[in-house]
This record gives structure tokens, sequence and C-alpha cells, in this order.
């Protein structure tokens, strides 16, 4: 118990420092798990919406295998990626191991089947609403599934911000790609671990209330939009 | 009706995704181009060595080096693949097997430091205080005291089983009683040594630099057998093209200079040397 005091002690202390460290850690987390989320999101949330309308065989199995895949373990796909990336590997010739990019990629194939999966469900409910309302209004496929993408538009919202969560909070995957370089490919994650590993829990614990107030503080954020923009427009 | 616009969207999504890594991935690439990538080995990196060497390496050279601090099989492993410039290791047979297989050249022998056992103050082993390693692995097994083993094949980890080897013992005979393999690297092995009050084989280096000590202690120190030497080797260039064959070189000359060595020589935590420079020309 007199660590986690101590670490709330230190955590304080290093945002109210603001710490130099610290904040190039925190913004590259930030940066690695934005730029994955919103690459996993221009493909996921296409994908959830034609999921969701698409009437084929096998769809069942599709959307299970799906849903099963919103539990990959992070350290499998760090491992898969590093075995793409690796010089020994298909891709490898692009020299992007051990870089943010990388990490990026990780974590977006991490998250992609949770924001499609999570849209899909959302988007597959409000379609056998309106379904007939849509079709008899002439509708193409196409624009249904952007009609439905735009009007769930604040739904489709906690999907993607589930992805984010999952994303900033792994490890096992950053680990493996980015190699926890210090200065380079370090985020708060993986210096949680190292910290850890050098036996400096409260460090470790101080880093990680951090990480979870900068999480909290995106959410909310994400909130006030939210509700501001569903005032304005309805 | 369905087929065109849905590949729309997928050549759409494809497109976006290339541009968004694309613009996140140039300013890290292009800022820092004059770089190595070092695979190391956790005692080096948590100990704080490379935190001190490195700036003074790119004051004289402008060459940033990126380490990835694994245990020195994984080193091995990253760089037989070609994701490395320079191994900086501590497994003279592993390390002389990668050259002989053609994956390194121009080893050198850089600096060496020590192994310790460490154990709980109480010491239900009867062996704090001694300096016979052998021995006190021996009682460890007799008293079938519990002993934390890293179990991750990193350079610790193959000279614990050396010694185990010596003592005459088969500890994977202990395995799920006495004897229990984290599978993790030398800090979280003490942090469980910490915790359930075993005994851990370690290198001093780390162990000093360790802040949960909580009831442990050094137990055996300062036998000659507990020498632990750390070798450095570029990756063969003619099995890996991309080799940064000039930067991995002008890193491995500088730390085996007088200006390197010194530096490792003037690494200290709470005053005492962690690290001890031992390079001879013409060896290894």
């Amino acid at each position: 118990m007199e660590e986690i005091s101590q670490s709330m002690g230190l955590a304080m202390g290093l945002v109210r420092q603001l710490d130099q460290t610290l904040l190039a850690i925190a913004g590259l987390s930030l940066k690695v798990s934005g730029v994955a989320v919103l690459a996993a999101s221009l493909l996921a949330l296409p994908l959830g919406a034609w999921l969701a309308l698409a009437r084929f065989p096998g769809r069942q199995v599709v959307i299970a295998v799906l849903n099963g895949m919103m539990g990959l373990p992070p350290v499998v796909v760090g491992l898969l990626i590093y075995l793409l990336l690796s010089r020994a590997g298909p891709l490898g010739s692009l020299g992007i191991l051990f870089t943010p990019a990388a990490m990026m990629i990780a974590q977006a194939v991490l998250i992609l089947p949770i924001i499609a999966a999570l849209s899909r469900q959302v988007i597959d409910d409000a379609w056998s609403e309106y379904r007939e309302q849509l079709l008899s209004l002439n509708a193409t496929r196409w624009q249904c599934m952007r009609a439905l993408l735009w009007d769930l538009r604040f739904t489709l919202l906690t999907a993607v911000l589930a992805g984010f969560g999952r994303a900033i909070a792994e490890v096992g995957a950053v680990m493996i790609v980015g190699g926890n370089i210090d200065g380079v490919t370090r985020v708060m994650t993986t210096a949680i671990a190292l910290e850890t590993s050098k036996g400096d829990l409260p460090l470790a614990l101080a880093l990680g209330v951090v990480l979870i107030a900068l999480v909290i503080a995106i959410n909310t954020a994400a909130q006030l939009m939210k509700s501001y923009s569903m005032r304005r427009h309805g | 009706m369905v087929n065109t616009p849905r590949s729309h969207w997928l050549a759409g999504g494809a497109l976006a995704l290339t541009l968004a890594l694309g613009l996140a991935v140039p300013p890290a690439a292009l800022a820092q181009d004059k770089f190595i990538v070092v695979a190391s080995t956790t005692s080096t990196e948590q100990s704080g060595l490379f935190k001190h060497l490195l700036p003074a390496f790119k004051a004289k050279s402008g060459i940033d080096v990126r380490v990835v601090a694994q245990g020195t099989g994984q080193a091995l492993a990253t760089a037989r693949k070609g994701d490395a410039d320079v191994v900086f290791v501590h497994d003279r047979v592993a390390e002389q097997k990668f050259v002989e297989e053609g994956f390194g050249i121009d080893r050198r022998e850089v600096m060496y430091n020590d192994f310790v056992i460490v154990g709980p103050k109480a010491d239900p082993a009867k062996i704090a205080g001694s300096k016979d390693a052998i021995d006190a692995l021996k009682k460890i097994a007799a008293s079938a005291a519990p002993f934390t083993s890293r179990g991750d094949k990193s350079g610790t980890h193959a000279a614990e089983l050396r010694y185990w080897k010596q003592a005459d013992i088969d500890p994977q005979a202990g395995k799920g009683t006495w004897y229990r393999e984290t599978g993790s690297g030398m800090g979280p092995t003490l942090n469980t040594a910490s915790a359930m009050g075993a005994y851990a084989f370690t290198d001093r280096g780390t162990w000093l630099s360790f802040k949960n000590r909580g009831e442990l202690a050094i137990a055996v120190e300062g036998d000659n057998k507990l020498f632990n030497q750390y070798g450095v080797m570029l990756v063969n260039p003619a099995k890996h093209p991309h080799v940064k064959k000039e930067l991995g070189q002008a890193f491995i000359d500088w730390i085996t200079s007088p200006d390197g060595q010194a530096a490792i020589a003037g690494y200290k935590i709470e005053g005492q040397q962690l690290f001890f420079p031992n390079y001879q020309p013409v060896r290894g």
C-alpha cells in the first residue's frame, strides 16, 4: 500500500514538472495508437457496414471469426508482424522493423477486428430497423451503407474508442516489433514494463497512472464533442 | 450493385491506410538517417550502461545507436535474421557459434563483470558469505530452498546452467518444487525471487541497479568462476547486405578504443564500478 501512495505522488510530480522524457513517450504512444486507430477505422467501418448489409453463404461463419478475432493476443500479432517485417521476411526490404511505423501496423491489425465487429453489430441492428424505409426510397446498397454509417456515427465512435483503448494499452505487440528503443520506439506501456523489470515498481505504477489519466482524458474529450454535436445537429 | 461500391470502399481504405502510414513514417526515418541498431542484452540496458556510453559515442561520431535489449539468445536470433547491425552480448560459446556460422565478423571481447548469487537474508541453504558458487548450488539443491531461474536462453541463463552442470546437479529434477523457471528477463526474475524469498543467479550490474530487493541480499560473490565476459561483433554484411558496415564498425572501433574503454570503466552506481573493460588487440 505504501508503494501505491508513493506512486500517486510520483505521478503527480511527473505531470507537474512536465517531464520531457515523459512527454516524448506519451506523445509517441498517442501518435502510434492514433495513426493505428485511424488506419484501422478507415478499413473496419466500411467492412463492418458491408458485412451488416451483405447476404452470402457462410456469412455467419465470417461474423463468428471476426468476433473471435477481437480477442487476438497482442503478442501473437506482434510476432506475425515481426516475421513479415524482419529482414529475412517478405517485407524485409522496407526496413521498418524497430520503428514506430511497425508499431502502427501491428496495432492497426490488432484493433481492426474490434472496430469491424462492433460496428457490424451496431449497423446490423439499425439495418433490420430501417431496411424497409431505406429500400422504399429506392436507395442503392451503397447509399444505404453510407446513410447508416453517417446516422450511426455517434454510436460508432464508441467502437472506435474501444479500438483506441485496446491499442494504447497493449504492450505485447509493440514490444516485439518496436524493440522498446529509448527515444525511438519506447511508448508508455513498454516504459512501464521496463521500469517493472528494473524493480522500480513505484515509478512503473506512476507511469501507469499517467497512462490511465491520458486515456480517460481522451475519452472525456470525445464524449464532450459527441454531446456538443448531438445538441447542434440532433 | 454490391460489387463496385465494395471495391471502392476497400481501395479507398487501403489508400488511406498507406497515406496515414506514409505520413507518419518519414519524419522518424529521415530525421536520424545516421543510426545503427544494436541487439544487446537486458543487463547492459537496464544497468544504465548504454545511457552512459551512447551520448559520448554520439558526440564523437554523430551516430545514433538504437539499442534493442533482449536476452543473449534472442539478440543473436534477431541478428541472424539481419535485423541488427551490431551484437553486444555475453555468452562466449553462443557468440563463437554465431561467428563460425558466418553470421558475425570481427568478434572482440570488450569488458566483463561478474555473476553473483542472491538470496533471502534468512538464508535457508546456509550459503551466505561463501565464495564457492558450485558448493553453494549443491547446498541449495540439497536443502530444496526455492531458486528462480531465468529459463529464457539468455547469456545469464546459459551461465547458470553451466554451473549446475559443474555441480553435477540436474535442476530440472526440482522443477515444480524448488526450481522455478520464470521464462523472463533478469529484472522480472529478481522481482519473483524477491516476492517468494528465493535464491537467484544474476549479473552484478542488474543487481546493483535493481530497486525492488525486499529481503534479498548477495549470498555468494568473488568466485573466479563467476566471471562474465561481454563480446561485440558486426553482423556479417556478406550475409545481410543492408547491414550498415561503416557505422557499425565505427561503434565497435570506438568501444574498444581507449576512449570507449575508459567510458565503460567510468560508469558507477553508488560508487561501485559495474563493468571492467578488458579489450586486448589481436584476440577473439
